[in-house]
C-alpha cells in the first residue's frame, strides 16, 4: 500500500491570551513546519486548514487565514473539526496521488470568546441548548456516569491531573507548568460536580501546522519522515442521552482499524507513547479504555499502576496533553507533533527513551463524539 | 512589542428561526396541550427514544411508531453547576440531570429542581413538572423533581 508520512512540524507557545492575530499565528506554525522540513511554500502542493466560525467569531474562518497559510495559487480545503481529522483529510489528499504534499494548520484563540456560551452552542438548539449545557457541565455528566459503572473515584480524577501537569513542566510549549498533588485538585473550586478547576483543560490560544508527503514526495526532504502507520477516524450519536457515555465505541472502532492498519495486537505492550485528548482529566481514563490499553472499567486501575507515568511502561500525555494547554481543534494536530517530535527524539525534556511508536488522538462534538487516531512510528 | 495592542469588542447577534419538524412538533405540541411525554418507537432494535427522533441512530431506519411514555423516571447521571451564562432560566448552583424516563431507552436531558444539590444521588425517582406557560418547547417541562413514584 502506498504510505504517507510526516515531515515537519510547526506549532505555537500555547497561552492563554496571545497578542497575535490569528493569521499571525497560522504564519508562525506554517513557517516553523516548512523550516522544519526544510523546504518553502512552493514545494507544498495543497493547503488544509483547521478553524471553526463560532470561535473565530466570523464566518468563513478558514477564508481570513488563507494568506498566512501560504495557500495562494494552491488547492485548499478546510475542516471545521478536531486537527486529527485534518491531519486524516491532508493524509488522504496525498494518498490519492492528486497531490505529493499537503500542508496542515490549526488556530484557535479561545481567550477571545466565550468558551461556555460557544460550546452551549454545539449542542441542537431546539431540544438541549436552551438548557444552558455546555462542554464542562456535559462532561461532567459524563464523569458522573463513569464513576457509577466503574467505582472510579474523583481522587483517581485527580491522579490524571496531578500526573499530566507534572509532565507539564517539561514541555517549554505548554500554557500551565506547575507541579500539583491530588489535595490541591481535590480542593480547587468546583466548577460543576464531580468537576473542579484542575480536572478542566484551560483556556488556550496558539496554532500548529504539519506537512505531509506521499513515498513519491519524499524526495523533496532530506529529513527522515515519520511514517502514519494507522490512522481512523468514527463518530457515535449526537444527542446526549442517545449513547452510553460510559462507552467509547466510536474510539474502539478508530483504535481497531488504526492497530489493524499498523499491525499493533498489544497496544499497551507495543505502543512506547501515547498523546492523547484529556480535555477533561476523568477523559483519560475512559480513553484508555477505548484505546484497548486496560479492560472496560479498569481505567482507574491503570492509572493508580503507574503504568502511564512518564517511567511507567506506556507513559501517556508527556507533554501534559490538553489539561496544560488546551487550544481547541489545534490540540488533535499538536498531539501529532508531539508523537512526532517523541519519535524523531526531539522531545527534549519530555523525551520518552527510545520511543519508535506513538498514537496520537483527537476528539471532537460533546463528551467525545467523534474520537481520531493516528499510530505513528519510524 | 513596542506598539499599544488595540482590542477592538464585537458582539454577533443574529436571529434564527428552527423549523422543529413534524417529529419534534408531535413531541412538543404534546408537551404544550396535554402535558404528555411522547416518544417513538425503532421497528428493527425497538429502542424507544425521547425526545423522538426521525431516523433510528443505530439501524438506519425511520421510526414509526409513537409510544407514550410516564412523565417519571430515575436519574442516570447528574451535575451541579456553580456557574452560569445566563441561557439557563435557572439561577446557580443549577443541576442538569440525564433522565431515564420510564418506558424509553437512553435518557433525556433537563434540569432537577426544587431539592438540595446534595440530596441528589444517581437512581434517583424523579417526576416531571411542567411549567405553567407552555409555548410547546423543552421548557414547557420546568424540571424534574424527586417522586415517590
Ligand atoms: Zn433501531
Amino acid at each position: 500500500m502506498e504510505k504517507a508520512g510526516i515531515v515537519g512540524v510547526g506549532q505555537t507557545k500555547y497561552e492563554r491570551k496571545k497578542d497575535d492575530t490569528f493569521a499571525e499565528l497560522v504564519f508562525e506554525a506554517c513557517t516553523g513546519a516548512l523550516t522544519d522540513a526544510g523546504v518553502g511554500i512552493e514545494d507544498i502542493d495543497n493547503v488544509i486548514t483547521v478553524s471553526n466560525d463560532f470561535w473565530d467569531g466570523r464566518t468563513i474562518s478558514s477564508m481570513a487565514i488563507q494568506d498566512a497559510a501560504g495557500s495562494y495559487n494552491k488547492d485548499v480545503s478546510t475542516v471545521e473539526g478536531d486537527g486529527v481529522f485534518g491531519a486524516m483529510y491532508g493524509m488522504m489528499r496525498t494518498l490519492s496521488g492528486s497531490f505529493d504534499t499537503t500542508l496542515v494548520v490549526a488556530h484557535v484563540k479561545g481567550s477571545e470568546g466565550n468558551m461556555n456560551l460557544i460550546t452551549n452552542a454545539m449542542f441542537d438548539p431546539i431540544y438541549q441548548r436552551k438548557l444552558g449545557i455546555d462542554a464542562t457541565s456535559s462532561a461532567a455528566l459524563q464523569a458522573r456516569s463513569y464513576m457509577e459503572k466503574t467505582g472510579a473515584t474523583e481522587e483517581d480524577f485527580a491522579r490524571v491531573s496531578v500526573k499530566n501537569q507534572g509532565n507539564g513542566v517539561n514541555n517549554p510549549y505548554a500554557q500551565i507548568r506547575e507541579k500539583i498533588s491530588v489535595d490541591d485538585v481535590m480542593k480547587s473550586r468546583k466548577i460543576s460536580e464531580p468537576l473542579k478547576l484542575f480536572d478542566c483543560s484551560p483556556i488556550t490560544d496558539g496554532a500548529a501546522a504539519i506537512v505531509i508527503s506521499n513515498e513519491k514526495g519524499m524526495k523533496r526532504f532530506k529529513k527522515d519522515p515519520v511514517w502514519i502507520l494507522g490512522a481512523a477516524h468514527f463518530s457515535d450519536s449526537y444527542t446526549l442521552g442517545y449513547r452510553d457515555l460510559t462507552n467509547s465505541r466510536a474510539l474502539e472502532a478508530a483504535a481497531k482499524k488504526a492497530y489493524d492498519m499498523a499491525g499493533i495486537t498489544n497496544p499497551l505492550m507495543e505502543l512506547d507513547v501515547i498523546e492523547l485528548a484529556d480535555a477533561y482529566s476523568y477523559m483519560e481514563l475512559l480513553w484508555y479504555e477505548g484505546l484497548g490499553l486496560t479492560p472496560k472499567g479498569k481505567g482507574a486501575d491503570l492509572i493508580r499502576s503507574g503504568a502511564t507515568a512518564m517511567d511507567g511502561e506506556l507513559p501517556v500525555n508527556p507533554s501534559g496533553g490538553l489539561l496544560c494547554a488546551h487550544p481547541v481543534l489545534v490540540a488533535g494536530l499538536a498531539r501529532i507533533i508531539e508523537a512526532t517530535l517523541q519519535i524523531r527524539g526531539e522531545a527534549g525534556d519530555r523525551q520518552v527513551k527510545g520511543a519508535n511508536k506513538a498514537l496520537a488522538h483527537g476528539i471532537n462534538g460533546p463528551c467525545g463524539q467523534a474520537h481520531g487516531v493516528f499510530v505513528l512510528g519510524s | 512589542m513596542d506598539v499599544e495592542n488595540i482590542i477592538y469588542h464585537g458582539r454577533i447577534k443574529v436571529p434564527y428561526k428552527w423549523y422543529v419538524g413534524e417529529t419534534g412538533s408531535r413531541f412538543f405540541i404534546g408537551l404544550r396541550d396535554n402535558k404528555e411525554l411522547w416518544g417513538n418507537r425503532c421497528p428493527k432494535c425497538d429502542r424507544v427514544y425521547v425526545p423522538p427522533i426521525k431516523t433510528c441512530w443505530e439501524c438506519f431506519v425511520p421510526t414509526k411508531e409513537w409510544v407514550k411514555l410516564k412523565d417519571t423516571g430515575t436519574v442516570e447521571s447528574f451535575t451541579v453547576t456553580h456557574y452560569s451564562e445566563g441561557v439557563a432560566p435557572k439561577d446557580v448552583p443549577i443541576i442538569y440531570g440525564l433522565i431515564k424516563i420510564d418506558g424509553a431507552d437512553g435518557s433525556l436531558l433537563h434540569f432537577i429542581g426544587d431539592v438540595e444539590p446534595g440530596d441528589v444521588s444517581v437512581g434517583m425517582r424523579v417526576k416531571a413538572v411542567f411549567a405553567e406557560e407552555r409555548t410547546g418547547s423543552i421548557l414547557d417541562i420546568k424540571h424534574f423533581v424527586p417522586s415517590n413514584e
